[in-house]
């Protein structure tokens, strides 16, 4: 991979606040809330590129606003102020979130895939798994069914899950396999960029390994590029190639994600390191 | 006719402007027009939408003709046409092709329309992705941005669930590949007689206070994947037990002292007309 490479995702100066801000907002933050409004920054002013074949991991506390930035940019929350370009969306000359209903709909149907901590929010829970995977497909266009559910079995074969179980809904699924499933419809119309919040938690320490060798896999095999949000120091070490560090909303300290574990400059990420350690 | 009514029962304001929604109705095919349903004296729900299409639209040179489920003699449909004979004194009919005005409740007639008739369906539930999405502010926005991939995924569903497209009536179409449209509960057997037919098809649902409209020669395509065509119901091998017609809706009937299947033209004055030739 080389730096040069015109990124996937390029994200200048996200904010995200919830509450009705004031002008005295810079000066009187407390963490990240100001103690003159009460209003919640949840994201400022936050920058970073991703590259193709690239994992760049979100790493921090929680409250830090790593889930805050994935979902918007997966359009369910709309920032405040910013701008977010992808490369496969107008060659990345028009900001994402300020596009229309529509397109916003094409944008998160075609070029991107979201795997969400809750299976419950990428899921429809009453639907087959084929359904829920064949979704990414029909919103993207696709009307032949025969086409589609060769995809889907595609797909499941992909991720380790038995054919014959397509017809279930992923309710009566274990965790592991729901994220399977998500991860499954994520990739339905090979996006250019996966997002993946925080898909390991809540899992036990078996099935986070088979989620994450299969995450590995995904990126050998697709070379696509991966914004992957974790708490889990010992997750981003696994796959991320650079780490983004995130306190308060802000983002403190970006590098290799060997040079950030190794050598890590900022006060929080020294003790993020240490209490890994 | 009772002179103590106005002519056709409503007054001239209100028929006007269900005339004028009509209108709008008849210039945006499949569209689903908003408009002050008035109280009648029949409850909600029992073809109150319909009734107003009908007083609003009909004249002293009408000949009207009312079926339920295909049946001219059903409690219904015997009320609607006293109710209308009473405020207007416009003849009624039994035969399909000398009506100007037909009211219908579930079946669309099996002798073709002409181009001088009107048919008014009576429409328990307007919106077609009522089934998919339950609010109506979220099912205006998908109609408005033709966001119609949730109503193709139930299809997908069924698909997989069943090998087959389940829906037996209230089959959504695409009207004009712009709006998608609920033919009110019209059997599957009805449904491509909407399709560039000669008559102008009204639909109104008084509960829910919406009329929509199919003009003549418009194009109506029933929902269908690429690889699985759209079926009407055969009723292959089976006859009506009255007329001995193949080509009809037939109702079944079931003898419970004897334990025979019978099977009869589900629309009475088509059945009469063809016992009678």
């Amino acid at each position: 991979m080389t730096l040069a490479e015109t990124p996937v995702l390029r994200v200048q100066h996200l904010s995200v606040r919830y509450g009705e801000g004031c002008p005295l907002c810079d000066s009187h933050m407390e963490k990240n809330r100001c103690t003159v409004c009460g209003s919640v920054w949840a994201a400022r002013d936050v920058s970073f590129d991703v590259y193709p074949g690239e994992v760049l991991g979100i790493v921090g506390e929680s409250g830090s606003g790593k889930s805050t930035l994935m979902q918007s940019l997966y359009f369910d929350i709309e920032p405040t102020d910013g701008q977010a370009f992808l490369r496969d969306y107008c060659d990345g000359a028009q900001s994402i979130w300020e596009t229309s209903g529509a397109e916003k709909r094409d944008i998160k149907n075609c070029a991107m895939g979201m795997v969400y901590q809750n299976p419950v929010q990428g899921l429809r829970m009453d639907y087959s798994s084929a359904a829920n995977i064949a979704e990414k497909m029909i919103a993207a266009g696709q009307r032949d069914s025969g086409l589609m559910t060769e995809r889907v079995k595609e797909l499941l074969s992909a991720v380790e899950i038995l054919i014959s179980r397509m017809g279930e809904a992923p309710r009566n699924f274990s965790g592991g396999m729901q994220q399977r499933v998500q991860i499954s419809k994520a990739l339905a119309n090979h996006p250019a960029l996966l997002l993946l919040d925080e898909v390991t938690t809540g899992l036990d320490l078996s099935v986070q390994a088979k989620v994450l060798d299969l995450i590995r896999k995904i990126k050998a095999e697709y070379g696509i590029s991966i914004l992957l949000v974790s708490h889990d120091l010992a997750v981003i070490r696994m796959l991320a190639d650079r780490t983004v560090v995130m306190l308060d909303g802000r983002i403190v300290e970006s590098g290799l994600t060997d040079q950030i574990l190794e050598d890590p400059q900022h006060a929080y990420t020294q003790q993020l390191v240490h209490s890994l350690l | 006719m009772n002179p103590n009514y106005n002519y056709a029962f409503l007054d001239e304001g209100s028929k006007r402007e269900i005339r004028r929604a009509t209108l709008k109705a008849v210039a945006i095919p499949g569209y689903q027009v908003p408009f002050g349903s008035r109280e009648l004296p029949i409850g909600r729900g029992w073809g109150t939408g319909g009734i107003q299409l009908t007083l609003s639209l009909i004249g002293p040179e009408d000949v009207l003709k009312v079926i339920d489920q295909g049946s001219d003699d059903s409690v219904n449909a015997v009320n609607i046409k006293k109710f209308v004979s009473l405020c207007t004194d416009v003849p009624t009919t039994v035969h399909t092709r000398e009506a100007t005005l037909v009211q219908t409740r579930h079946r669309i007639p099996e002798a073709p329309m002409s181009n001088r008739q009107i048919l008014v369906l009576q429409v328990p539930l307007p919106e077609p992705l009522r089934i998919v999405e339950p609010r109506e502010e979220i099912t205006k926005r998908m109609h408005a941005e033709k966001d119609y991939a949730p109503m193709w995924l139930q299809l997908y569903e069924s698909l997989i669930r069943y090998g087959r497209v389940t829906l037996s009536s209230e089959y959504p179409c695409m009207v004009e590949g712009r709006y998608l449209l609920n033919p009110s509960p019209i059997p599957r057997f009805d449904t491509p007689k909407l399709n560039g037919s000669e008559c102008l098809y009204l639909f109104g649902a008084g509960r829910e206070k919406k009329i929509y409209a199919i003009p003549p020669h418009t194009k109506v395509q029933p929902l269908a994947f690429d690889d699985v065509p759209f079926r009407r119901e055969t009723f292959a091998g089976k006859r009506c037990r009255l007329c001995g017609s193949e080509n009809t809706y037939l109702d079944e009937m079931f003898d419970a002292a004897t334990g025979e299947r019978q099977y009869q033209c589900s629309d009475t004055s088509y059945c009469q007309e063809m016992c009678a030739k």
